[in-house]
């Protein structure tokens, strides 16, 4: 595998490349790994990719904007994805997004996310991969503080 | 004494693991067993004890109800002989007959109750017969179009080609659906002894599951389920892919194009994906709950399965009732239920205990219906009958705190963020529509806005490439003309 001059301090990024290139429509699988290790996807990491899967710049650019999941700008905070889908706001997600807001401030991320398959017990709220369901303010209250 | 407990995500979300350790350290001696969800959820933590061969259930449980469940008490949340529950004996689940009973990742369990038999009477016969098998159940695509599943295996059979593949979509974006998410998670082997048979049935020796990046305890069980059992579907070999967050992605050629690394662009048709499909090869491309029923088809025969069902429905559908619902959960039932009955009678009205003002059935694409329209049978044409669809079979309710116009205009919001860009009615359309709306609301020339809201929706319903800006109309037109009083309207002849 060529690559390029400028890829310096990018072992971690080669590596992941390294286990998943031999794969049919490796691109998503990398930049999911990739997120998962940095939790973002740098300009550099994309360069990276790019040249070992002979793609431009700009195709790999195309792909990480065109997904909600990946993000082109670290997170440093921790992140609720709180569910803002119909079945949660029929049981109340709106309301308790806004009271989230406040609570939260600067020193935790409320995210949306649209559904995660819990629909009949909202609203809910994952953290990394861990699922909350039936959250109140008491329950989410009690989600932010432990963060 | 063995306690049995499920692993499900949402009985997880409700806490099932904390009462799985408070049973762990009370009762060193039981046996914990974790099984499938029975899909009653509004009692999960859902915990069965099993005494000398007799199972007791109680829900939902929390770790402080364990010591008095033990010591024979908890009487006021003993449910008794979970499978003789009413929401349960008034069902008929072909699709999920292993929920609540077997532990997901056994092989001894799926073995035991049926596994694999579809699969061994698939490998006895040509691919010709399996798909001719398929069609005549009259399964039809449980991923929202309602696409005969065996007319599309016979395309890709007859298609030529060296490689072929199968895909399922598990990308399960509607909200107000959960039944894939259960299937993988609590009956995984069903969902890959069913691509087994649709490899035997086309000549595919591949096949992907995009699974959405949304559940991981999904994608976590999958991975196993498919090493467990890699030797029993072999030579078939099956992929797990994760998606990125979005939506549009659960449409098939976007799908298609996320598999393949590339950005999910909506394609156009022709071709086909079964003649041009992934990496341009013919290309199987079904929802998880249409490769699931299968495997019955092909144990039972066709006609067991077409047994079931009203007209051109044929069949159980798993019906997912959700949104402010008093027993909400998985429903499998045939065609033919009545929404009314759906809603009051099985799911029990608001959990609000206030009336029921608005039911949004198919996701985020599908219509808004009022109680006026409750006799509306669960059927393909029926809904379609009254601008409506059943999609992927997901029933959202509202009570009557409900306001219909915010509800169209989260409709508009939703296409213009899911939008993939490739039509200018779905990605600039939906905008406009979110603004018109506005103004309805504010009262600015509202006649004269009601008429673009209209004109925009014909507007997307014909300019739009795929069903995202296509179907937007149904939840909009439904809100305003159901409920024209949430617009500042009199009354819908306004
Ligand atoms: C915007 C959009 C989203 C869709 N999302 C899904 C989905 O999440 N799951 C699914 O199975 N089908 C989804 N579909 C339908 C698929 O395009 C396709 O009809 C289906 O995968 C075919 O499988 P089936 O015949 O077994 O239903 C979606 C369609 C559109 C237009
Ligand atoms: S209707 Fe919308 S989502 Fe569908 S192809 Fe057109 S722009 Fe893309
Ligand atoms: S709508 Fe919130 S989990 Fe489905």
């Amino acid at each position: 595998m060529n690559l390029p001059n400028d890829a310096a301090g990018q072992e971690d990024v080669r590596a992941i490349i390294s286990r998943h290139a031999h794969r049919e429509g490796a691109l998503l699988p990398i930049l999911h790994a990739i997120q998962a290790d940095r939790g973002w996807i740098d300009e550099t990491a994309i360069r990276t990719v790019a040249h070992a899967l002979n793609l431009s710049r700009a195709e790999v650019h195309g792909v990480v904007s065109f997904y909600h999941d990946f993000r082109t700008r670290p997170e440093p905070r921790p992140v609720i994805k709180l569910c803002r889908a119909e079945a949660c706001q029929a049981r109340g997600s709106e309301p308790l997004a806004e009271w989230a807001q406040s609570r939260a401030g600067d020193r935790v991320a409320i995210e949306p996310v649209y559904c995660l398959g819990l629909c009949s017990v909202g609203p809910n709220a994952m953290l990394g991969d861990d699922v909350h369901a039936r959250l109140d303010q008491a329950s989410l209250g009690a989600l932010i503080e432990a963060l | 004494m063995r306690i049995l407990i499920s692993d499900d995500a949402l009985a997880i979300a409700c806490g099932a693991d904390r009462v799985a350790n408070a049973f762990a350290k009370a009762a060193p001696d039981a046996e914990i067993v974790r099984v499938s969800s029975w899909g009653m959820h509004w009692l999960e933590p859902l915990v069965e004890i099993e005494l000398d061969g007799t199972r007791t259930g109680y829900g939902p449980v929390s770790p402080a109800d364990v010591p008095a469940i033990l010591d024979g008490r908890g009487d006021a949340i003993r449910i008794g002989d979970v499978a003789a529950h009413p929401f349960i004996a008034a069902q008929t689940r072909l699709t999920f007959a292993r929920a609540g009973r077997t532990r997901p990742l056994s092989l001894d369990d799926y073995e035991a109750t049926g596994g694999w038999a579809g699969l061994r009477a698939a490998r006895a016969m040509t691919p010709q017969q399996i798909v001719e098998t398929v069609t005549a159940s009259g399964l039809r695509g449980r991923g929202g179009a309602g696409f005969p599943a065996g007319i599309k295996w016979k395309t890709v059979l007859d298609a030529p080609g060296a490689r072929k593949y199968i895909v399922c979509n598990a990308d399960e974006g509607d909200s107000g659906t959960f039944a894939d998410r259960m299937l993988i998670e609590g009956d995984p082997y069903l969902l890959i002894e069913g691509m087994a048979i649709a490899g035997l049935a086309t000549g595919a020796d591949t096949g992907f599951v995009y699974v959405r990046s949304e559940y991981p305890h999904a994608i976590a069980k999958l991975e196993a389920a498919v090493a467990a059992s890699r030797a029993i579907v072999a030579p078939f070999r099956i992929e797990v892919r994760t998606g990125a967050g979005a939506y549009v992605c659960g449409e098939e050629t976007s799908l298609l194009n996320s598999l393949e690394g590339k950005r999910g662009e909506v394609r156009a048709k022709p071709p086909l994906p079964a003649h041009q499909g992934l990496f341009g090869r013919p290309t199987v491309i079904n929802n998880v709950l249409t490769l699931a029923a299968v495997p019955f088809v092909l144990a039972e025969g066709p006609q067991a399965y077409a047994d079931y069902g009203m007209g051109r429905s044929r069949g159980t559908m798993p019906i997912q009732l959700a949104g402010n619902i008093r027993h909400g959960g998985l429903f499998e039932t045939a065609f033919g239920i009545t929404l009314g009955e759906l809603v009051d009678a099985i799911g029990g009205g608001t959990e609000s205990g206030r009336p029921v003002r608005a039911v949004q059935v198919g996701g985020p694409l599908g219509a808004y219906f009022p109680p006026a329209l409750f006799d509306t049978p669960f059927d393909y044409e029926a809904f379609a009958a009254r601008d409506g669809l059943i999609g992927h079979g997901g029933v959202t309710v509202f009570d009557d705190r409900v306001d219909m116009a915010a509800q169209a205009r989260f409709a508009m919001a939703f296409c213009a963020v899911e939008s993939c860009g490739k039509c200018t009615p779905c990605r600039i359309g939906s905008t406009r529509g979110i603004e018109t709306i506005d103004r309805i609301v504010a009262n600015e020339n509202r006649l004269a806005n009601i008429a673009l809201v209209e004109e925009l929706c014909e507007t997307m319903k014909f300019g739009s490439l795929c069903a995202l800006g296509g179907f937007t109309p149904y939840p909009v037109l439904s809100a305003l003309h159901h409920f024209p009083e949430d617009f500042g309207l009199k009354d819908a002849a306004e």
